[in-house]
């Protein structure tokens, strides 16, 4: 059952760089070959857990012993404008005993004791490697608990060793599609009414957004899954267009949304001034021709405008401080070139962009982007990132929390941009808070004492 | 005596404890140049990684054995054998130590046969060191993994006394001394312990040795394995010592170990956090070297005393809830019933000695959950960073201690051991009783409702 899941998501139509391949080359799937001792990424369930975590009234309740929860809970930045459930930790923490003797009959028991003690409006039960392997059958756990309980008890069928986050991203929107979308209807629909799929409000980034959206009256309807509810994304099925956000993290759940309910769709970004505008464009022209009045076209050029021009100004004292700064990227996927395109608007130079998770399209977008020999790295070591911090051939590093060391050690700046990270980087606020950050990362006064050596040693 | 009470919840809720593959781990992080890695899927490296990177802001090397589901079923000897020569010729270590995790565990993996093969298949290897150790997921917890972890580093590294390379007869007078160092201790009260013994003339050698790898310190230059901690060839030299102390209950089988191989004298110290228990320590470093104690430590004493003769005010009759592993329960604990708080909920993780003699009327192994329901009416709430929420959601004083600590900076550098880290401690303590104590108003001597109430029922009766 799982490995036939696997083979769809890895045959996705969608997908130009799989439609390129043999009929053996897709059935291998799209992801690399992990190599031992030489890895590093989280696992399908930390993916999948990524992924669904931001539903915020949902009870997320992770089957398997417990480093899967114990090790990782409450340490995504994902923002709630309501409840605060989907930060509790649930774990079946299973012993030695339920190893031997299986452990459905507990994850059956713990079921009940959060639904009794929580009442969320469904659970969503993880599977992992271990109960993968003594084969305890959760989607019969769910299926007998949503009966017996009455509620929607959700078989997220991606433990860690199938493969890695993003296949875990994949599965989980299996686990939307199957089970979730389309459930629900929503009180009222609306032209106006979108989805946006993959943003999941880190930081608070899809409240950054959402007044652009609510100026020109365009509804989200669901977002899978920022600072979402269980009953958005049970009625996603009756929004007018979709925008994906997160490259192809959820390509599967925008796809599918077009085939079976007949959604549009289009692949944008909220980060850097032009995407932000495209983005905006691109909805209302979906929304248009799919039936909204046209007037929405002329209403959002104008709104662009307006943003676009206050956002400039509040960037103009950043630019001559920032022309010419050389960046070093390290990140994957869409921020790989959406983030090159928002530093060039500054005037900042884009010494290497790291391509390691990045699809075919990203790396199209990217030479589109800095031209033919754009510094895109595959595999850039550790070493050789702090060679080039530390030989100055880069002035600042970006990228998630567990590289940041390579950059600080150098005695260089780092400004997180991965989704641990305290600051809201989307929209036009989003970019000039960015560009606010990397300028005050570059001039910190602190700079000069750190590096320059101890009396006694020059 | 306390009584010990296992949770019978079928869900955790708000986990306090972490696995026991992630506590080896951040023992062999003690050690200089060392790659560890776990023997399991990639995702639970990823997550010790975070967890060690937010808490200790550093780089953290580790490693994984990228295990997927066919190499589990088959057995992961070839992917052991892949990470082993990976990291040999990217990271250049001199130890490797594997940890097992719960998947390959239930899988039964025979990982010191399959070293042996490896070992045999790539003699190249000679000179590497190669430790494993097994720590199913789904059994115990975090400090369990660390003991673990140090006790095969001593039964597999450390060379006795009368075995080739070892020094032969030890004479009466040396001064290496053995450190075990359990894992409620931070890279800071490392370096406190390193002092204090090096002040009587003792030359410590210290296992695990946080304080050389996770302190903080800026490297010259970059390495993609540990930097600085315990090197192989001081763990080696243990068997020439005159004497072990090991600091924390949970030491004590590595303690045995050492001294069932090399015959080494030893003592446990259950905790030198506290006064009596500062001066437990202080005295037998005094007897072991037969040095008289510096006028540091005396000053320091004093400096004690007089915060426990200032700080009791604020102590006595305060209510906490208490959230640690055995170990460091057991320190905080104790310092605060002997300051005059009241252990009103203590939770933890795991099974130890130290558990029926904590100062309280129960001791649950549970999770978060079961603390905040038994902390509703305290005074304090003492646990590691995932009680941001609890603490909010109960508005009582929260202390962050253990791990992680992941919303505040200085984890490395926090102090509790010694008469100055008690000193401080007493005054951080201190000082959140009295930030959080409420001022007199004219209604604080007039009986609520409810009081009221309870008084006229009472008298109807």
């Amino acid at each position: 059952m799982l490995q036939s899941k696997i083979q769809d998501v890895f045959n996705e139509p969608a997908c130009g760089k799989n439609q390129g391949k043999s009929e053996k080359e897709r059935k291998k799937g799209c992801t690399k070959q992990l190599v031992p001792g030489a890895a590093a990424g989280g696992c399908a369930f930390d993916g999948a857990k990524i992924a669904l975590q931001p539903i915020t009234d949902v009870a997320h309740l992770v089957h398997g012993p417990i480093a899967c929860e114990g090790n990782s809970w409450d340490n995504r930045g994902a923002k709630s404008s309501g409840s605060r459930l989907y930060r509790t930790g649930f774990t079946t923490d299973i012993s030695e005993l339920d190893v031997i003797y299986g452990g459905e009959k507990r994850l059956y028991k713990a079921i009940r004791e959060v639904i009794e003690k929580y009442d969320p409006p469904a659970v969503f039960v993880y599977q992992t490697c271990v109960t993968a392997l003594i084969g305890d059958d959760i989607e019969a756990v769910c299926k007998a608990a949503s009966v017996k309980f009455g509620k929607p008890v959700i078989p997220i069928d991606a433990p860690g060793f199938v493969g890695n986050k993003n296949l875990g991203n994949k599965l989980a929107g299996e686990a939307l599609l199957d089970y979730v979308i389309g459930t629900q209807e929503p009180e009222y629909t609306t032209p106006y009414d979108i989805n946006i799929i993959g943003e999941y409000n880190l930081s608070g980034e899809l409240w950054q957004v959402k007044p652009l959206f609510d100026k020109l009256g365009i509804r989200i309807l669901s977002c899978i899954s920022g600072d979402a509810q269980y009953k958005e994304v049970a009625w996603s099925h009756r929004a007018r267009a979709t925008m994906m956000v997160c490259s192809k993290a959820m390509i599967n759940i925008t796809r599918k949304l077009e085939e079976r309910y007949g959604i549009p769709y289009f692949e944008g970004s909220f980060y850097g001034i032009s995407d932000m505008s495209d983005s905006l464009r691109q909805t209302s022209k979906l929304l248009v021709e799919r039936g909204a009045p046209a007037e929405l076209l002329e209403r959002t050029e104008l709104l662009i405008r307006d943003e676009e021009a206050k956002a400039w100004q509040q960037l103009e004292p950043y630019k001559a401080r920032l022309a010419g700064k050389k960046v070093l990227l390290i990140t994957g996927g869409v921020k790989s070139w959406s983030v090159v395109s928002a530093l060039q608007e500054v005037g900042m130079e884009i010494v290497g962009t790291s391509v390691k998770k990045s699809t075919v399209e990203d790396k199209e977008r990217i030479k589109e982007l800095m031209g033919q020999d754009a510094h895109m790295l595959d595999d850039m070591s550790p070493r050789d990132m702090y060679k080039m911090l530390k030989d100055a051939r880069a002035e600042i590093m970006l990228s998630g929390g567990r590289s940041q060391f390579i950059a600080l050690k150098a005695k260089m700046p780092w400004l997180d941009i991965n989704q641990e990270r305290h600051h809201a980087y989307a929209g036009y606020d989003g970019m000039v808070a960015l560009v606010r950050e990397i300028d005050k990362a570059l001039y910190s006064p602190m700079w000069e004492q750190v590096r320059r050596p101890a009396p006694w040693e020059s | 005596m306390a009584k010990i009470v296992t949770s019978r919840k079928a869900c955790t809720v708000n986990p306090l404890k972490m696995s026991q593959p992630i506590g080896a781990v951040l023992a062999f992080l003690g050690l200089d140049h060392c790659m560890p890695a776990l023997h399991g899927s990639q995702g639970c490296t990823a997550f010790g990684l975070v967890l060690f990177v937010r808490h200790f802001r550093e780089n953290i090397p580790l490693q994984t054995t990228a295990m997927n589901e066919a190499t589990t079923i088959l057995g992961g000897m070839d992917n052991i054998e892949e990470a082993i020569l990976n990291i040999w010729t990217r990271a250049k270590p001199e130890i490797i130590c594997i940890a097992s995790t719960g998947l390959t565990e239930t899988k039964g993996d025979d990982v010191d046969g399959y070293i042996k093969l490896i070992r045999k298949k790539h003699p190249e290897l000679v000179d590497l060191a190669i430790i494993y150790v097994s720590t199913p997921d789904y059994k115990d917890a975090f400090q369990d993994g660390w003991a673990r972890a140090v006790t095969k580093l001593v039964e597999e590294l450390v060379i006795p006394p009368f075995e080739k390379g070892g020094v032969g007869v030890i004479s009466a007078g040396i001064s290496q001394i053995n450190i075990l160092a359990g894992s409620h201790l931070t890279p800071g009260d490392i370096e406190e312990i390193r002092e204090t013994v090096q002040a009587f003339g003792l030359d410590p050698i210290i296992l695990p040795d946080l304080s050389g790898s996770l302190d903080g310190h800026i490297p010259e230059e970059f390495m993609p394995t540990t930097m600085g901690g315990t090197t192989l060839a001081d763990i080696r030299r243990m068997g020439a010592s005159g004497f072990t102390l090991a600091i924390g209950e949970h030491m004590r089988a590595a303690t045995e170990a050492m001294h069932a191989k090399c015959g080494t004298h030893y003592e446990v110290l259950d905790r030198i956090t506290g006064l009596e228990a500062s001066d437990r320590f202080i005295a037998l470093l005094a007897e072991l070297s037969g040095n008289p104690v510096p006028n540091k430590y005396r000053r320091q004493r004093s400096q004690l005393v007089d915060a426990m003769l200032d700080g009791h005010f604020f102590f006595g009759g305060k209510k906490i809830a208490i959230g640690a592993e055995p170990d460091l329960l057991w320190a905080i604990g104790n310092l605060l019933a002997e300051m005059g708080c009241e252990i009103t909920a203590a939770v933890t993780t795991t099974q130890s000695p130290l558990l029926e003699k904590i100062p309280t009327a129960e001791v649950l192994i549970g999770d978060l959950e079961d603390l905040e329901q038994k902390a509703q009416n305290c005074d304090l709430l003492i646990t590691h960073s995932h009680g941001r929420q609890m603490a909010e959601r109960l508005d009582i004083p929260f202390l962050r201690m253990g791990l992680p600590l992941f919303d505040r900076l200085g984890a490395a550098h926090r102090l509790s051991v010694g008469y100055r880290g008690t000193r401080d401690l007493i005054f951080e303590i201190g000082n959140m009783f009295m930030a959080n104590a409420h001022e007199a108003s004219p209604s604080t001597w007039i009986p609520s409702q409810e009081e009221c109430n309870a008084d006229t029922s009472a008298t109807a009766h």
